[in-house]
């Protein structure tokens, strides 16, 4: 038996680690998502308009949120991997310090987007619905 | 002893050496093709980002109209592959990481399947929005 989980001690760093593979798998589902998004656009204005039903609807832009924050934080820790892989910053102190810079810049860009392309989708909408009926 | 034996240095065959191939009979393959299909997605995400910030919230019309020009469509593409390729590759090594036993082959189909079919299903997407495009002009 190799020794489990518990006996390490806490580090910054097998958080990142493991939250790296969480939020591939969940910008995956995000993905499937999206497509589903296209597919609709491509099969007429009736399947689009339940899209838009999902995506312009507050638990819809919870999960788009979390899709948009999943892939911000995996690109994040994939920079990371790119760097680890050409042998620089792979040395203890720098991966202390970097950890806290990751999580830093995900927050900061995520939320900055995710303000953002709710605003810019949420004034469209408003304007689309009141020059006339949106498909 | 004769002097013919050959002195083994190496626990690998010559052949597996030249091809760089290790026991599973696969090479580096599979971390370079994870590798460069990530730094493919980095313009593309990109490249998507900017263009929800043109489509959020658009109706139907203007996804269609957006989704039918060729630029869009050739960008679109790429990312749904690469990003369904890397989706592929990255679930296939969780995989084979936390799945053990019988249930690990059956698994490992799954997700190439999944992944392919959505993969598919967003090419396809793409493919009716330019003929629905052509249609219109």
């Amino acid at each position: 038996m190799s020794p489990h989980l518990q006996i390490y001690r806490y580090r910054l760093s097998m958080v990142l680690s493991i939250t790296n593979r969480l939020t591939g798998v969940a910008a995956t589902g995000g993905a499937a998502l999206g497509v589903f998004w296209l597919a609709a656009a491509a099969k007429g204005p009736k399947a689009f308009a339940t899209a838009r039903k999902v995506t312009g609807n507050p638990v819809g832009q919870l999960v788009l949120v979390g899709w948009l924050a999943s892939v911000v934080y995996h690109t994040v820790g994939g920079i990371r991997h790119l760097i680890w892989d050409s042998g620089k910053r792979y040395d203890k102190e720098e991966l202390n310090k970097d950890g806290p810079v990751a999580v830093g810049v995900t927050a900061g860009v995520s939320t900055v987007l995710a303000a953002g392309l709710l605003g810019v989708a949420a004034r469209r909408a408003r304007a689309l619905a009141k020059a006339g009926k949106a498909s | 002893m004769t002097d013919s034996a050959p002195h083994i240095e190496v626990m690998r065959s010559q052949l597996g050496r030249a091809r760089g191939l290790g026991a599973g009979g696969s090479g580096t393959a599979h971390w370079w093709a994870e590798r460069v299909t990530a730094a493919s997605l980095l313009p593309l995400s990109t490249w998507f980002i900017v263009q929800m910030f043109r489509l959020g919230g658009a109706d139907h019309k203007d996804v269609v109209k957006w989704g039918g020009k060729p630029v869009n469509a050739t960008m679109l593409t790429a990312l749904i592959i690469t990003t369904f390729y890397h989706a592929q590759l990255g679930l296939q090594v969780i995989v084979d990481d936390y799945v053990h036993g019988k249930a690990h082959l059956p698994t490992r189909i799954l997700v190439k399947l999944v992944t392919s079919l959505l993969g598919l299903l967003g090419v396809f997407a793409v493919i009716k929005l330019v003929a629905a495009g052509n249609r219109r002009s």
